[in-house]
């Protein structure tokens, strides 16, 4: 019988190790499977608490990627001009004496001319306190041009955020409501969650211009134009208001909302909280009308009513004047409607579903305890869960539309209550979060007193100099955006050639493809990259480091590369002091282990940075004696201590046994391996909800180092640390913005969030540039690293401009056409694809798929190249000059940078369009992949 | 359908040959052709080289060619086996033949029985030819009544302007032969014309939302492939060929495979020796020629359901 | 041998139910199908040019994206598209070597490679475009549902389902014996409407698409509590006081 020509029961390899996935920022948990030395089979970990045994694409075209031939193999060393591809190879010993003499020099004499920024950094906690160490401010990871209005709002609103770091819960809402998500760096956990939701039969409602991958799978699909959530989650707010379907209850308990505000026009004080004497935020009890401390035992603000404090001011509750701000008419739905190019009756509708969801009161049988004391015989909670990402943040008005989304919440009183939105361990924090960059006491041979990326509490934290000029290179921090909390990596390599504020002499760039889809204008990157001083002849940025795993774009204008490993040739570290992987049960964290060994001459980065900090004699890289401290990044994983007790791991620390503090135990790493390379500790379920006012919960994370006290974190509607910024752009207090900036400070550091067009509406002209141009992550492809996946590459090597049918006739546009797409910076000619589910005044495409000719071992034909494109073409970096000054496009609290601000106008492209432009010259790979690229062939 | 040249190769040349050897066995046991040994020999030989021509072309088309032999062992089942079969069986009357023929120096009773069974056999491997595209019903072009009539009455009419060149060159009387072509040609451009009409009137059953089952919610338009770029789906049954251009071959097919083959033969039939010679070979090339058009078309008209998915129609 | 197995009453008939209705689209079935299968029984599952101009490659399993309908009643579906182990599969009928088969045991429906060909009739016989020719080995290939994951005792029993369905972020596919009505798959099919792709082809196919749905919004207007009127007489502060009184004594 044919049947028994195939064997059943064949084992699946000869090994399984099992270890962290890096096809993207996710970390599912992985088995790989080994045959004979090579990796046979990657599978989800059925056990781990990220993927729970699944896989996605990306992660299942690991194999790919780890024998992918556009693998580095040596470090080099260039030898022809920036972007030409000529380099030498060299070993790590002329690598890493080239690196030290650079760096040494710049730290011995001013460690403000490093620039050391990292992209898809998941080992942040070190990179970031090498850069404390070595003494420089400017450093940031890619946070600034990823999501860090959605970071910075959530943190400043409830003390933990969207973004991975909080997850819907799954299990118990009724309704969800997504806000601009593609993917998410949750990407599996999203998925699975859906997937729950609808096998519950839970209602979805997504909020997107383009009808994709999730919103596919919505029951209902907002198409709305890009920019206008704001309007249309303020609208909402209007409706629940004006029908009082609110949460008094939870307000008043859990929120600011009965803060007392002191009203005061003109005065240095307008706007900041009443306080007492000891500094005591006031309120007016409900009972007694005595103005009493917030929080005070057996007191209830009033949500209302006007207080004269004992300064004869008066005060007026946070709740009043929220309610008072959206109840104006403004915000009617009918106002609003045509903005946001949908209904009136849709938001209505919305709101209505909104609040007969969230008032079908969900019950957990989970007694509890509050911060207060108060025992709980339930938990009760509103089943209505919210989500949002990129496609709100991404704006410069993204900001204050993600604070307008979490003052929703807190409205309806679902923040990590049963069925609503959770906080993710170690979150929440306490909020308004204070934390100083550090950066203001930079001295040559000295660390910074404190790691360089913080979060500021008013003018006093920010780094500016006395006329308020920015003293970090990518300004964040300064009066530009003064919670550029994530820094601004999109404006470092402009800044660093115009030497603003002050030229630096190394950019050292870890895992960002800046030269390409990282960056806005990419083709104006590259310029300045390869701009030369005329006098000097030298580069305008004189040296750039660069770390990379494979041939990217930015390889080729390196000076120096060191090669990294794949992600399954190393040990790394998913520390809960980066980014976690922590779940609304408890906190998690992870590793990577080696289960090959490279076969290239190169090494972990995390490696080399360590032993660099040895060589450079960086204080908590070396032992008393001045040799290095640790041996590798392994042995600082171990022994590392941030604080006492507190290292990069938090499982199984001391003698094997304890969680979160002990003392660094030496065969912690071997726990990790034996467990799936993950800890995981769960809370019990009284910890489960409510965190920010749950005794248990927060004694649990007191004890585990998440937090350092088991107090209650007040959940803030009014966000006063905006306002002492505005009070500032008003001319009150010694630290000032500079007059042309005073009025923008004033107006966007609103306490209360606000709507206001995107600036690049403002940029260009409306008419002449009359739709959005946007992107979304496609599931299989992770940025650029996929397109050196044979398989991956093989469902997206090229994309398309996708338009609405109307959009594309009106323009006498046929499915297939080819079209010039300009902004007033740049433009872009490609294909078009027409398609129903995108907003008529929206065209998008995916992200990161055209490609530079030559790079990542593609063949210079490939369709990456030729029918490929990026749309950062169109995305200005800048905002036309204004006073002779240069803002960033991006948003004007954080910095972050406004990807789907992006205006475009669109007409027919010549007939004889060959392919896509523009199309800059090809890159040459380095010979060394190539030699080894024929080898394998051959 | 993408079309597959050594299979249009095939079955044009072996689609006459077996015509030819159909009509051979058929019409020498009447003594209606002339029954000298080398006319009967060479017209064999003809008829087996035009076979097994198509026969080896069509084993260019396989992956593992030197596996070919494996195709006959699931006659029960497949009409590409039982093709290979009936190709393979029909040899044995066809070969005896020919060896009683040559043997006796003439076609004897048992020469005129094998001749039936070889004509049998010729006729049973068209059926089955035909039957591999008739039972495919992912193909409506395919599946399709009028496919079995065209492919037995091309063969036939193939084969009989063969047998008509073959008599004119042993300088036998051809006005049968001619004759047959004439009636058999006329009868496949009426099969011809009315398959044509069939496939450009009946819709396809299947549709893009019978495919996806998702008609429930409308229209149904493909959005993105799975794959960028082409696959061996797209390759293999996504063939295009544009409705004008098609017609336009129809009709060179028509008159490069019918109309000038027929009146050449009308003219043999008319004029004397050499030039009726002329006239009968230039018809026979002129019909396989038109024959492989037609073929050609057959495939490149075909629509595959598989195309539905990719946003085509079938 | 390419004739069918006779049907018998109660046989299994293993197969899978796909979920169009949270299917996301992502493609993790079909690149951990290929993963799996590119080391096991149909190894290699080639790619042709893959760093060139023409990417492409052999998958026994491939997402389509679609629009259906128009207006509101619009709707994108994600559509991934593998064998469906046919009950009639003239794909196996036929090949002329019985190199394709369906077995008797659970209607898995194979091609055992030493035997074909590489003639590709079966693929111009299958409606659904599931055979996949390799062009290097010159045979046909196509989805075993994994008949080296489900019958593999050398994995735990809960992984021995095929790859795609293992590895599915959106459980959106499921696995199971369609030959018996009680099965998981058998119910999921009954309770959510499942269906035959192309059912006039004939071919019975044994995997099922679940269609996607709609929750509807029920939820009554809001109404507007406080009548614009009371913003006249005091403006928004009355109003609140009016409302928090009232909230705060019910
Ligand atoms: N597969 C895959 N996964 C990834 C990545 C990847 O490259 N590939 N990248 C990772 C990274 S770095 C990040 S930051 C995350 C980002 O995760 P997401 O934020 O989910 O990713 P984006 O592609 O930016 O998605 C933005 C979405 O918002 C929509 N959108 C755009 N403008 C607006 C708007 O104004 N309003 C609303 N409501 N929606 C809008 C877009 O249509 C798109 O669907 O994904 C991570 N995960
Ligand atoms: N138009 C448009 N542009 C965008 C976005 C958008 O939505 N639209 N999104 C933006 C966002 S949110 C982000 S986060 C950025 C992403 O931008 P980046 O962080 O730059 O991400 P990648 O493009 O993936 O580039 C990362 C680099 O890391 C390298 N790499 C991969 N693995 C390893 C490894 O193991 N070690 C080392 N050392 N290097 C490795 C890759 O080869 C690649 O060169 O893109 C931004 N750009
Ligand atoms: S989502 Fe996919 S690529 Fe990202 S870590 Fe998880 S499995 Fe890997
Ligand atoms: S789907 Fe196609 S290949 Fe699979 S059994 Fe049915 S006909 Fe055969
Ligand atoms: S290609 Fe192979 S499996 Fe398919 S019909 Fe031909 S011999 Fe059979
Ligand atoms: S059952 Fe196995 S072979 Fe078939 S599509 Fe799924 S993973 Fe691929
Ligand atoms: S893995 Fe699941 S969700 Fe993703 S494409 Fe396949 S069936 Fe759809
Ligand atoms: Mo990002």
């Amino acid at each position: 019988m044919p049947g028994e020509t195939i064997a059943l029961s064949n084992p699946i390899g000869d090994t399984v190790k099992a270890t962290t996935c890096y096809m993207c920022a996710c970390r599912c948990g992985i088995h790989v499977h080994l045959k004979d030395g090579r990796v046979r089979y990657i599978e989800g970990n059925p056990d781990h608490p990220v993927n729970r045994g699944v896989l996605c694409g990306k992660g299942s075209a690991g194999i790919m990627q780890h024998y992918s031939p556009a693998r580095l193999r040596s470090p080099l060393i260039r030898v022809g001009e920036r972007g030409e591809g000529r380099f030498r190879e060299i070993g790590w010993d002329e690598a890493l004496d080239i690196a030290t003499g650079w760096l040494a020099r710049i730290r011995a004499t001013d460690p403000r001319r490093l620039a050391f920024f990292t992209g898809r950094d998941q080992s942040q906690a070190l990179t970031g306190f090498w850069a404390k160490e070595f003494g420089t401010p400017n450093f940031a990871a890619h946070g600034g041009f990823c999501s860090v209005n959605m970071g910075a709002a959530g943190l400043y609103s409830v003390g933990g955020s969207f973004w991975e770091f909080g997850e819907p819960d799954w299990e118990h809402a009724r309704l969800f409501l997504l806000f601009g998500v593609a993917e998410d760096h949750d990407s599996n956990p999203i998925k699975i969650g859906l997937s729950r939701l609808k096998a519950r039969g839970a209602r979805i409602i997504s909020i997107n211009p383009v009808r994709t991958g999730y919103s596919a799978v919505a029951d209902e699909w907002v198409g709305l134009r890009p920019g206008t959530d704001g309007l249309f989650i303020l609208s909402i707010i209007h409706l629940l208001l004006a029908a009082e379907r609110v949460d008094l209850d939870f307000l008043s308990r859990y929120t600011n909302g009965g803060w007392l505000v002191v009203r005061d026009p003109g005065g240095a004080g307008d706007g900041l909280f009443a306080r007492d004497a000891e500094g005591r935020v006031l309120i007016q009890d409900r009972a007694s009308r005595e103005l009493v401390e917030a929080g005070r035992p057996g007191t209830a603000p009033r949500l209302a009513g006007e207080v004269r404090l004992a300064d004869g001011k008066t005060a007026l509750p946070v709740f009043q004047l929220l309610a008072e701000r959206y109840l104006d008419p403004a915000y009617a739905p009918e106002a609003v409607a045509a903005r946001c190019g949908i209904t009136a009756e849709t938001i209505r509708r919305i709101a209505a579903e909104i609040a007969e969801a969230a008032s079908a009161t969900i019950t957990l049988p989970h007694a509890w305890t509050d911060s207060e004391g108060v025992r709980h015989a339930e938990m009760h909670g509103r089943p209505v869960a919210m989500h949002a990402m990129r496609g709100i943040s991404a704006h410069s008005n993204g900001f204050q539309t993600c604070r307008a989304l979490h003052v929703l919440q807190m409205l309806i009183g679902a923040v990590d209550t049963p069925g609503s939105w959770r906080y993710k361990a170690p979150y929440p924090r306490p909020t308004p979060p204070h934390a100083p960059p550090g950066g203001k006491d930079v001295r040559p041979e000295t660390p910074l007193s404190a790691m360089p990326l913080g979060m500021p509490s008013g003018p006093e934290d920010l780094l500016v100099d006395r006329e308020g000029a920015p003293q970090r290179i990518d300004h964040a921090f300064s009066w530009e955006a003064p919670l550029g909390l994530h820094g601004l990596m999109h404006t470092v390599i402009a800044n660093a050639h115009a030497g603003d504020p002050y030229p630096i002499d190394t950019l050292f760039l870890y895992m960002a493809n800046m030269a390409w889809n990282s960056s806005p204008e990419p083709m104006e990157t590259a310029r300045l990259l390869t701009d030369k001083d005329e006098r000097t002849g030298e580069y305008r940025i004189p040296h750039l480091i660069y770390a990379d795993a494979y041939f990217s774009e930015t390889v080729a204008y390196a000076d120096l590369v060191l090669p990294d490993t794949t992600y399954l040739e190393r040990f790394d570290c998913i520390s809960i002091l980066d980014r976690p992987i922590g779940s609304a049960e408890g906190p998690a964290d992870a590793i990577r282990q080696p289960v090959v060994a490279p076969d290239r001459d190169v090494r972990p980065f995390q490696d080399v940075l360590i032993d660099l900090g040895g060589r450079l004699g960086l204080p908590a890289f070396v032992k008393p004696d001045g040799t290095a401290r640790y041996a590798s990044y392994a042995d600082y994983i171990v022994h590392h201590e941030r604080r006492p007790g507190i290292g990069p791991l938090a499982g199984w620390r001391g003698n094997g046994t304890q969680s979160g503090r002990g003392a660094p135990n030496p065969s912690q790493l071997e726990h990790y391996i034996a467990n799936g390379c993950f800890w995981r500790h769960e809370l019990p379920p009284e910890a489960h909800y409510f965190k920010f006012a749950n005794r248990d919960y927060l004694e649990a994370a007191t004890a585990l180092g998440l937090i350092e006290k088991p107090e209650r974190i007040t959940l803030q509607l009014y966000a006063e640390p905006l306002q002492r910024f505005r009070l500032a752009g008003l001319g009150h207090g010694d630290i000032l913005p500079p007059p042309d900036l005073r009025e923008r400070v004033a107006r966007y550091c609103d306490p209360l969030p606000f709507w206001y067009p995107p600036f690049e509406q403002e940029a260009a002209d409306e008419a002449e540039f009359p739709l959005s141009a946007i992107t979304q992550r496609p599931m299989p492809m992770y940025h650029s690293w996929g397109s050196q996946n044979a398989w991956l590459r093989q469902i997206h090597a090229r994309n398309f401009l996708y338009i609405a049918p109307g959009t594309a006739r009106a323009l006498g546009l046929e499915d297939g056409e080819w079209v010039k797409v300009s902004s007033r910076s740049g433009s872009v000619t490609c294909p078009v694809r027409i398609m129903e589910g995108v907003n008529p005044l929206t065209v998008w495409t995916w992200n990161a798929i055209g490609k530079r000719a030559g790079a990542w071992m593609l063949a210079p034909d490939a369709p990456e190249s030729r029918q490929g494109f990026l749309l950062n073409h169109v995305i200005a970096t800048f905002l036309p000059r204004r006073n002779g000054r240069r803002l960033p496009s991006s948003d004007p609290v954080t910095g972050q940078a406004a990807w789907y601000d992006a205006r475009v106008r669109i007409e027919k492209a010549a007939r004889d369009t060959a392919g896509t432009l523009p199309h800059p010259p090809d890159l040459r790979p380095p010979e060394g992949l190539l030699a080894a690229m024929k080898r394998a062939r051959a | 359908m993408t079309p597959a040249l050594s299979v249009i190769l095939f079955t044009t040349a072996s689609g006459a040959g077996y015509g030819l050897l159909a009509l051979l066995g058929l019409l020498v046991p009447f003594g209606l052709l002339p029954a000298t040994v080398w006319f009967g020999l060479a017209t064999l030989v003809l008829a087996l080289a035009l076979i097994s021509g198509g026969l080896l072309s069509s084993t260019l088309h396989l992956g593992h060619p030197e596996r070919a032999w494996r195709a006959v062992t699931q006659w029960r089942s497949s009409w590409l086996a039982r093709e290979g079969l009936a190709a393979l069986l029909t040899y044995l009357p066809a070969l005896a033949f020919g060896a009683t023929w040559f043997l006796a120096r003439r076609p004897t009773p048992p020469a005129a029985a094998l001749g039936v069974l070889a004509a049998a056999g010729a006729i049973v491997t068209l059926f089955c030819t035909s039957m591999i595209y008739a039972s495919l019903r992912p193909v409506r072009q395919w599946r399709n009544a009028w496919v079995t009539p065209n492919f037995l009455l091309l063969g036939g009419y193939s084969g009989a302007l063969s047998l008509a060149a073959m008599t004119h060159l042993f300088h036998a009387g051809a006005s049968l032969p001619c004759a047959l072509s004439l009636l058999l040609g006329l009868a496949a451009i009426i099969a011809k014309l009315f398959y044509w009409r069939s496939i450009d009137r009946t819709p396809s059953v299947s549709t893009a939302e019978t495919a996806t089952g998702l008609g429930h919610l409308g229209r149904v338009r493909a959005l993105d492939a799975p794959h960028t770029e082409e696959n061996y789906l797209m390759r293999e049954m996504g063939f295009r060929i544009a409705r004008k251009h098609a017609r336009r071959l129809r009709g060179l097919a028509l008159i490069i495979g019918f109309v000038i083959p027929l009146a050449l033969a009308i003219a043999a039939l008319i004029l004397g020796a050499l030039p009726a010679l002329a006239a009968a070979v230039m018809a026979a090339l002129l019909a396989l020629t038109g024959i492989f058009i037609e073929r050609w078309l057959f495939f490149a008209e075909a629509t595959h359901t598989v195309m539905l998915y990719y946003g085509r129609a079938a | 041998m390419t004739s069918l197995p006779a049907p018998r009453p109660g046989a299994k008939k293993l197969g899978l139910v796909i979920d169009l209705d949270t299917c996301v689209g992502c493609h993790a079935c079909a690149v951990n199908c290929k993963e799996w299968n590119k080391g096991g029984p149909p190894a290699p599952l080639p790619d042709y040019d893959p760093q060139g101009a023409k990417p492409d490659g052999v998958w026994f399993n491939r997402i389509h994206t679609y629009e259906a309908g128009d207006g509101a009643a619009g709707r994108t579906v994600h559509f991934p598209r593998s064998c469906l182990h046919c009950e009639e599969p003239a794909c196996v009928t036929v090949c002329p070597t019985g190199a394709s088969y369906k077995r008797a045991e659970d209607g898995i429906v194979l091609v055992n490679t030493d035997l074909c060909i590489g003639c590709k009739l079966c693929s111009w016989a299958c409606p659904y475009g599931a055979r996949e020719f390799d062009e290097d080995a010159g045979v046909m290939k196509k989805c075993t549902l994994c008949i080296d994951r489900i019958y593999n005792d050398t994995i735990p029993e809960a992984q021995r389902v095929p790859a795609c369905v293992a590895t599915c972020p959106a459980h959106a596919r499921h696995f199971g014996d369609l030959g018996d009505p009680e099965s998981a798959v058998s119910k999921l099919v009954r309770s959510r409407g499942g269906y035959d792709l192309m059912p006039e082809m004939g071919y019975r196919p044994v995997n099922k698409y679940l269609p996607p749905r709609k929750t509807a919004c029920r939820a009554p207007a809001l109404a507007e509590a406080a009548p614009d009127g009371a913003k006249e007489n005091g403006g928004v502060g009355e109003r609140l006081l009016a409302w928090l009184d009232r909230a705060l004594s019910s």
